[in-house]
C-alpha cells in the first residue's frame, strides 16, 4: 500500500465520523494548547526576570558589606551591619583588579527632601561619574555627577523622574538649577535621569544622585560606603573579577579567613542563574500540569480507536481478504490516531498561541511563545498518538479474517 | 488449477474444567480438483463443514493435515503474509452480506483491492468500471455511496470488486443469501455469463439446490467429506 493511498484512507476514514474525531481531537487540542500556554508564561516570566536584572546594569559584580564581628569574637550582627566598605576600597579594586572596566561607588541612604512647600522622603545615592555607565542608567535633562563635582564635594543633584515629579509635580520641565533641601542642606538640580521602571530589587527611577564625597561629608559623616558596583569588561571574566575583588578586599581588611569576611561579592550572572532556575520550576511546574490534560487526551484517542476498531471488525476483514497484510491493517489505524493527534497538536499549537497572545494582551504578563516548544508540541502530539494507538491498531492488525468477516 | 489432497482441518475446543480439549473434526480428508474455467457449487447443509472448505479454498485458513495446490503451489503451510499475496493476486470474494465500504462511493469500493494490489492510480478507475460494467451494474450508479443502493445492486458491487484485479479464482459465499429470489437469480445468472462468456473460474458455496444448479459441477459434502461430486452436462457438451 502506497503512503499516499494511506493518507486518503485514513483522511476517509476520519472524515466518516466528523463529530468523533472532532472531539476527540478536541481532546488533544486542550493538551497542546495548554502545554504551550503555559509554556509561554512560564518562559515569558524567565525573559522578564532576566531582563530586569540585566537593566540594573551588565556584567556587574557587587560588593555589600557583610556581618561586624568583634576581633577574636564569634558574635555575628547580621548582614550589612558592617561599615567597612570605604571609598579607598573603591579605588583599590579600580587600579589593582584586572577586566574591571568601572568602578562606581554608593553610599545609600534615606532622607527627606524638601523643595518649596512640597517633601518626600527617597533614597539619596552618593556615588560617582562612572554610576551610569555601571548601572545602566541614563540622563534625560542636564548632566550627571562629574568626577570635578566629587573632588570638590559640590552640592549638586541628579533627580530620578519619579522623585522629580513628586517634588516638582508631575512632567515639571523647569527643575534644572532649581534648589532642593536634602536634610536641610541645599543641593542644586543639574540633572534627569531617564525613566527606567523598578527592577525587582530597587526602583532607580526613585533615587537622587549626589556625589560620593559630598554624601559622606555633609549627610552620613564618615568615610563609608554601602555598595561598590563593579562592572568587568566581559562576562566571561566576572568570577575572576569576583575572586581577586574578594582576595584584595579580605587582604585590606586584614582577613585571613574567609569565611569571617566582612562583606558579601555578589555576581549578577549567579542571581540571573538563580531567578532564572525560580522561574525554570514555574515553567516546569506548569507544564506538567498540562502535560497531564495531554495524557487524559490520549486516552480520548486511544479510547476512540478501540470503538472504531470493533466498530468496522467487518471492514478488517473484508480488507484482509481481499489482500491486505497486518502491517496494512496496523498502519491504517497507527496512522488514523497520529492525523488524529497531529491535527489536534495543529490547533492547539493556533489556540495556546492565542492563550498566551490574549494574555500579554490582556493580562500584561509577558509572554514568549518558542519555537522549540511549539517543535515539541508536534513531537509530543505524534508520540501520544503512536503511543496510544499502538494497541487498537496492533488489535485490529491480529483479527481473524473469518471470524471479522462474520462479526455481527 | 486448484486440488486439495487429503483435506482435514479440525478445531480444539478450549478444555472444560477437568475434561481434556475435545477435537473436533470439521473436514475429514477431503480431494478434489477444479480446473480453469469451472463453475462449481459446493452444496452441503449447515455444519456440513462446507464454510470450513471455503475458507481453506480462499487462502483465508490453512489446513491441519493434507496439501492445497493453488496454481502448483502447495498453501497448506504458508504465512499469514503470503496468504494475504495469494488472496490478493488470484482470489476475488463475493459475501453473503456484501460488505462494502459504506459512506464510500460504489467506485471506491471496487478500487479498494487495486490500492492494495500498488495498481497505478491511472489504471484503477479504468480497471474498476469495466469490472462495473461485466457485473452488470448501470454506470450513472457509479458514483452513488454504497449503502444508497439496493441490495441487487450491493451485489453486483462486490461482483465487481472481486472481478477487478482479475483472480484466477471467484469464491462466492451465498452470494444470494440476502437477497429476494428475483434479484438472487440475476445475480447468479451474471455468475453464469461471467463464466461462459470470460471464463472465469468460480466456486459458489451454497446450502440451496436451486442456486447449485446454476453451476456446471456440484460438490456435495455433509459430515466434512465429499459425497456426491457430479458434472453436468449440457446438451450434448461437456462443460
Amino acid at each position: 500500500m502506497k503512503a499516499t493511498d494511506l493518507f486518503k484512507e485514513t483522511i476517509a476514514a476520519l472524515l466518516a465520523n466528523k463529530v468523533r474525531s472532532g472531539l476527540t481531537a478536541l481532546g488533544i487540542v486542550i493538551g497542546i494548547g495548554s502545554v504551550i500556554a503555559m509554556i509561554a508564561i512560564g518562559q515569558g516570566s524567565q525573559s522578564a526576570i532576566q531582563s530586569n536584572i540585566q537593566s540594573l546594569g551588565a556584567n556587574l559584580v557587587m560588593i555589600m558589606p557583610g556581618a561586624q564581628r568583634g576581633v577574636g569574637m564569634q558574635v555575628s550582627q547580621g548582614a550589612g551591619s558592617a561599615q567597612n566598605l570605604t571609598t579607598e576600597d573603591a579605588t583599590a579594586i579600580a587600579q589593582e583588579v584586572s577586566f574591571v572596566q568601572a568602578v562606581a561607588p554608593e553610599l545609600s541612604s534615606r532622607y527627606q527632601v524638601i523643595y518649596k512647600g512640597k517633601n518626600t522622603n527617597t533614597s539619596i545615592v552618593g556615588t560617582t561619574a562612572a554610576y551610569p555607565s555601571v548601572r545602566n542608567v541614563q540622563i534625560s535633562e542636564g548632566v550627571f555627577i562629574s568626577d570635578q563635582d566629587v573632588r570638590g564635594a559640590a552640592k549638586v543633584a541628579v533627580l530620578g523622574p519619579s522623585v522629580r515629579d513628586d517634588i516638582f509635580g508631575a512632567g515639571y520641565s523647569n527643575a534644572i538649577g532649581q534648589t532642593i533641601r536634602i536634610n536641610k542642606i541645599n543641593f542644586k538640580v543639574i540633572g534627569i535621569t531617564q525613566a527606567k521602571g523598578g527592577s525587582g530589587f530597587s526602583n532607580q527611577d526613585d533615587m537622587i544622585f549626589i556625589p560620593v564625597s559630598t554624601d559622606q561629608k555633609f549627610l552620613a559623616g564618615a568615610d563609608r560606603l554601602t555598595t561598590i558596583s563593579v562592572q568587568a569588561s566581559a562576562q566571561s571574566a566576572m568570577a575572576q573579577v569576583q575572586q581577586q575583588v574578594t582576595d584584595l578586599l579580605l587582604a585590606r581588611h586584614k582577613i585571613s579567613d574567609s569565611s569571617l569576611a566582612d562583606f558579601n561579592v555578589l555576581n549578577q550572572t549567579d542571581i540571573v542563574a538563580t531567578a532564572s532556575s525560580v522561574a525554570n520550576t514555574f515553567t516546569i511546574l506548569l507544564g506538567s500540569v498540562a502535560a497531564i490534560s495531554l495524557i487524559v487526551g490520549g486516552i480520548g484517542i486511544m479510547n476512540m480507536m478501540l470503538t472504531t476498531v470493533t466498530e468496522r471488525t467487518r471492514e478488517i476483514g473484508l480488507r484482509k481478504a481481499i489482500g491486505a497484510k497486518k502491517k496494512d491493517i496496523n498502519l491504517q489505524f497507527l496512522s488514523e490516531a497520529v492525523l488524529l493527534t497531529f491535527t489536534g497538536g495543529f490547533f492547539g499549537v493556533v489556540v495556546g498561541w492565542l492563550i498566551a497572545f490574549g494574555f500579554s494582551k490582556f493580562g500584561n504578563i509577558l509572554t514568549k511563545v518558542s519555537l522549540p516548544s511549539i517543535a515539541l508540541a508536534f513531537g509530543v502530539s505524534s508520540v501520544i498518538g503512536i503511543i496510544f494507538g499502538y494497541y487498537p491498531a496492533r488489535r485490529a492488525a491480529n483479527l481473524n479474517p473469518i471470524e471479522a468477516l462474520r462479526y455481527e | 488449477m486448484i486440488e486439495c489432497k487429503n483435506v482435514s482441518k479440525n478445531y480444539k475446543s478450549p478444555s472444560t474444567g477437568s475434561g481434556q480439549a475435545i477435537e473436533n473434526l470439521v473436514l475429514k480428508g477431503v480431494s478434489f480438483k477444479i480446473n480453469e474455467g469451472e463453475f462449481v457449487a459446493i452444496i452441503g447443509p449447515s455444519g456440513s463443514g462446507k464454510s470450513t472448505l471455503m475458507h481453506i479454498l480462499g487462502a483465508l485458513d490453512t489446513p491441519t493435515s493434507g496439501e492445497y495446490f493453488f496454481d502448483g503451489k502447495n498453501v497448506a503451510d504458508f504465512s499469514d503474509d503470503e496468504l494475504a499475496d495469494v488472496r490478493k493476486n488470484k482470489i476475488g470474494f463475493v459475501f453473503q452480506a456484501f460488505n462494502l465500504l459504506p459512506r464510500a462511493t460504489v467506485l471506491r469500493n471496487v478500487m479498494l483491492p487495486l490500492v492494495y494490489a500498488n495498481v497505478p492510480k491511472e489504471k484503477r478507475e479504468e480497471q474498476a468500471k469495466v469490472a462495473l460494467k461485466n457485473a452488470g451494474l448501470e454506470e450513472d450508479h457509479f458514483y452513488h455511496l454504497s449503502n444508497q443502493l439496493s441490495g441487487g445492486q450491493m451485489q453486483r458491487v462486490a461482483i465487481a470488486r472481486a472481478l477487478v484485479n482479475n483472480p484466477s479464482l471467484i469464491l462466492a459465499d451465498e452470494p444470494t443469501g440476502n437477497l429476494d429470489t428475483k434479484t438472487g437469480e440475476i445475480v447468479l445468472s451474471t455468475f453464469q455469463s461471467l463464466n461462459k462468456e470470460q471464463g472465469h473460474t468460480i466456486v459458489l458455496i451454497t446450502h440451496e439446490m436451486s442456486v447449485a444448479n446454476y453451476a456446471n459441477r456440484i460438490i456435495q459434502i455433509k459430515d466434512g467429506q465429499i459425497i456426491k461430486d457430479e458434472k453436468k452436462y449440457e446438451g450434448d457438451r461437456f462443460i
